[in-house]
């Protein structure tokens, strides 16, 4: 451009920048303002992040079991010690020492104050298959002896660790909800879709359908149909069909979403204009319509996820869902069960905390997005 | 309006029908049956089976037979009244459900009241007051309850209860009263009991009836029609449940449709943690034993029980606007 000219371009108004931002950069940029959003985000990501890595995060093998630490209290990490030369980064743990009640026989763990348990970063500990492939035996913590115990957060009945059963049911329990949803997303966006796109009659009979569907009683129908799951089938068949059943009921808000969209935008000029041009049924549908309202559909998948991740933990809480020795947040929790054990050892709820943190963290992150996808919901 | 009950009354038959069954079709879903289960039990135990009487069972359900035969000898028995017999406890299933069904109505009921006395004054404050502190905290702690599973809650209850103030919760009435008929004792004995698992149970609607009153409620606020009668100087609060909370309330009940099923099917898990005597925990325990009649029996009830919730909250939606009666 010249230099010449005299009087240089005026600014843009503010209200055109808008104007010149992709779709997706505005919608990121409306997410970044919902702050309760963006740490569902972080939080989110963290607790799939820790599902990933559970092995290594893991203080343990979650199976191991010893009787002589059953309900082992938690015990707290100091991370530095006074030496000889001043402050010294040497994390410990207290050693519990167990007596027995006289007249009772019941256990009690007493702290020792001459013992401490010194722990290790990247320390060896119980050997495991890194995602089934890799043996490895480092984990993030462990203890410098192996073998000695390391509760965090406490024992259950059988002296496993709380903690490293948690992590462990966080893989489970996370991608029940994202598998699920996979599920119904494909029930959703198919059934909605083509009631959306061909209307009349199809349009007709799908939506009797949702309408029946929602309007079953979700949990006793998952009762039934989970308990119909014969309960000696593999771990991995039983993890599917409960995934499968617990999406059989959450397609439908998804299909509502889809096919509403899909009626308003048939009628649009862009479409119509694709029509004309001579455009494929399926070029129209994924080219065309899809586009404008997918973040409408990741929206709903992320408010339909924590959804599923109840519905699990529920099943697995009442015996029908999941069962041991298949790790997950409702077989944790039903272990719970018995409120004299809770009494005598509240951190058995630790994976009762870990569904209610995901379950907030998915909500938040599933409203934002819906928020940023549309802005004048 | 008769003409309207009456149209949505017919549309319901054939929702029924499918509902039967969809109900049918869960309850023969697992392999095997009770009758062979039991006498396979039997046989294990060494006792000897009574194979005349388990023929005779047989018989009279049609066992064995095509799923169809099934199916409609189970659906004219439930026609006529009969629910069929429950194997495990070898009586008719109708005994079984009818007191559990009423007290299954009371809980879901007064939960409903609970989830609605809370939820429409704070869904009115939180849209008068938005984005205040107190708006923000209820929106923080509706999510909260949406977040957390009803038996979590009703364990976290029971724990408290135990660890604090000494004492076990569960159930409806306490133990001089179980089987006792009914007195006004009881009665005052069962409304003791009653507010923990209808706490329990109504928090889980809460969080998004209240979001769903303050989104109404916003919408209705910028009206002209406010504005004009806050010119005409009428007090505020005489104004705003004159106005526009009456304008607000009309999605809201048609909210009824999906919240009292939902009520429904929360009960059944609160009810096996709270140990309550209510629909929840027989129904999991004849899932569990494949006692199909009774679990049939009590799958078809939670159905028409929703299948109820809707056809209330059309109506009440139906008197509430006209235009939904001449649609």
């Amino acid at each position: 451009m010249s230099t010449s000219t005299a009087a240089a371009p005026p600014p843009l108004p503010a209200t055109r920048l808008a104007d010149t931002l992709s779709p997706r950069r505005l919608m990121w940029l409306r997410f970044r303002r919902h702050r309760l959003a963006m740490l569902g985000l972080i939080v989110v990501g963290l607790i799939y992040f820790t599902a990933a890595f559970a092995e290594f995060l893991a203080p343990m093998d979650p199976n191991r079991a010893a009787a002589r630490y059953a309900l082992h209290p938690p015990q707290s990490i100091t991370w530095f010690e006074h030496g000889e030369d001043g402050l010294r980064f040497r994390p410990s743990v207290p050693f519990y020492r167990m007596e027995r009640d006289r007249r009772t026989l019941q256990a009690r763990f007493v702290p020792d104050p001459d013992r401490r348990i010194y722990l290790r970063l990247f320390g060896e500990g119980d050997p495991y298959r890194f995602w089934g492939l890799f043996p490895a035996s480092r984990h993030l913590l462990a203890p410098e002896q192996p073998g000695d115990p390391l509760f965090l957060t406490g024992a259950d009945r059988l002296g496993r660790d709380v903690l490293s059963r948690t992590i462990y049911g966080a893989r489970i329990s996370m991608t029940v909800g994202l598998v699920g949803v996979a599920l119904s997303l494909f029930l959703g966006v198919g059934i909605g879709g083509l009631a959306g796109y061909y209307g009349g009659r199809v349009d007709w009979v799908v939506q009797r359908l949702t309408e029946y569907v929602i309007s079953l009683p979700t949990i006793p129908i998952w009762m039934a149909l989970a308990a119909a799951v014969p309960r000696d089938w593999p771990p991995l068949t039983v993890y599917f069909l409960i995934t499968l059943i617990v999406s059989l009921i959450g397609w439908t808000e998804l299909a509502r979403v889809v096919r509403g969209r899909f009626l308003s935008l048939r009628t649009e000029d862009f479409v119509t204009a694709a029509r004309i041009d001579g455009c494929s049924e399926m070029r129209i549908i994924f080219r065309h319509m899809l586009p404008s309202f997918a973040s409408h559909i990741i929206a709903s998948m992320t408010l339909a996820i924590p959804l599923m991740i109840l519905a699990e933990t529920s099943l697995s809480f009442l015996g029908l869902g999941l069962q041991p020795p298949t790790i997950s947040w409702g077989v944790l929790l039903k272990e719970a069960q018995n409120i004299r054990s809770i009494a005598a050892a509240p951190w058995l709820f630790l994976p009762g905390a870990a569904v209610v943190v995901a379950v907030l963290a998915l909500n938040f992150l599933g409203d934002g997005l819906r928020d940023a996808a549309d802005p004048h919901a | 309006m008769l003409h309207f009950i009456g149209r949505r009354l017919l549309a319901m038959v054939p929702f029924l029908l499918l509902t039967s069954v969809t109900v049918f079709t869960l309850i023969q879903l697992p392999p095997g049956d009770y009758l062979s289960n039991y006498a396979a039990q039997l046989a294990e135990s060494s006792e000897t089976v009574d194979q005349a009487t388990l023929e005779n069972l047989r018989q009279r359900y049609g066992l064995g037979q095509p799923l169809p035969v099934q199916y409609l000898k189970w659906m004219g028995g439930v026609l006529q009244g009969d629910f069929g017999q429950s194997f495990e406890w070898q009586q008719p299933v109708w005994p079984l459900i009818r007191e559990r069904l009423g007290l299954t109505l009371l809980v879901t009921l007064s939960a409903l009241l609970f989830t609605w006395a809370v939820a429409l004054p704070i869904g009115i404050y939180s849209a008068v007051r938005k984005y205040s502190l107190a708006d923000y905290l209820f929106t923080f702690l509706g999510f909260v309850g949406l977040a957390v599973p009803g038996f979590l809650l009703g364990l976290l209850v029971m724990y408290v209860a135990v660890t604090w103030f000494g004492q076990s919760v569960g159930g409806l009435f306490s133990e001089q009263y179980e089987g006792a008929p009914w007195s006004l004792d009881k009665v005052l004995d069962l409304l003791a009991h009653l507010w923990i698992p209808m706490i329990v149970i109504g928090l889980s609607g809460t969080a998004s009836l209240i979001r769903i009153m303050r989104a109404n409620l916003l919408d209705e606020l910028n009206k002209p029609y406010v504005e004009t009668a806050r010119a005409k100087g009428l007090p505020e609060w005489k104004l705003l449940l004159r106005y526009p909370v009456r304008a607000a309330l009309n999605p809201f009940v048609s909210t009824l449709g999906w919240i009292l099923p939902h009520l429904v099917s929360g009960s059944v898990i609160v009810a096996v943690v709270l140990n309550l005597p209510i629909a929840g925990p027989l129904l999991l325990q004849s899932l569990l034993t494949q006692d199909m009649y009774l679990a049939g029996a009590f799958l078809l009830l939670l159905c028409c029980l929703t299948v109820l919730g809707t056809l209330l909250s059309d109506i009440l939606l139906a008197l509430l606007d006209p235009r939904i009666r001449f649609e």
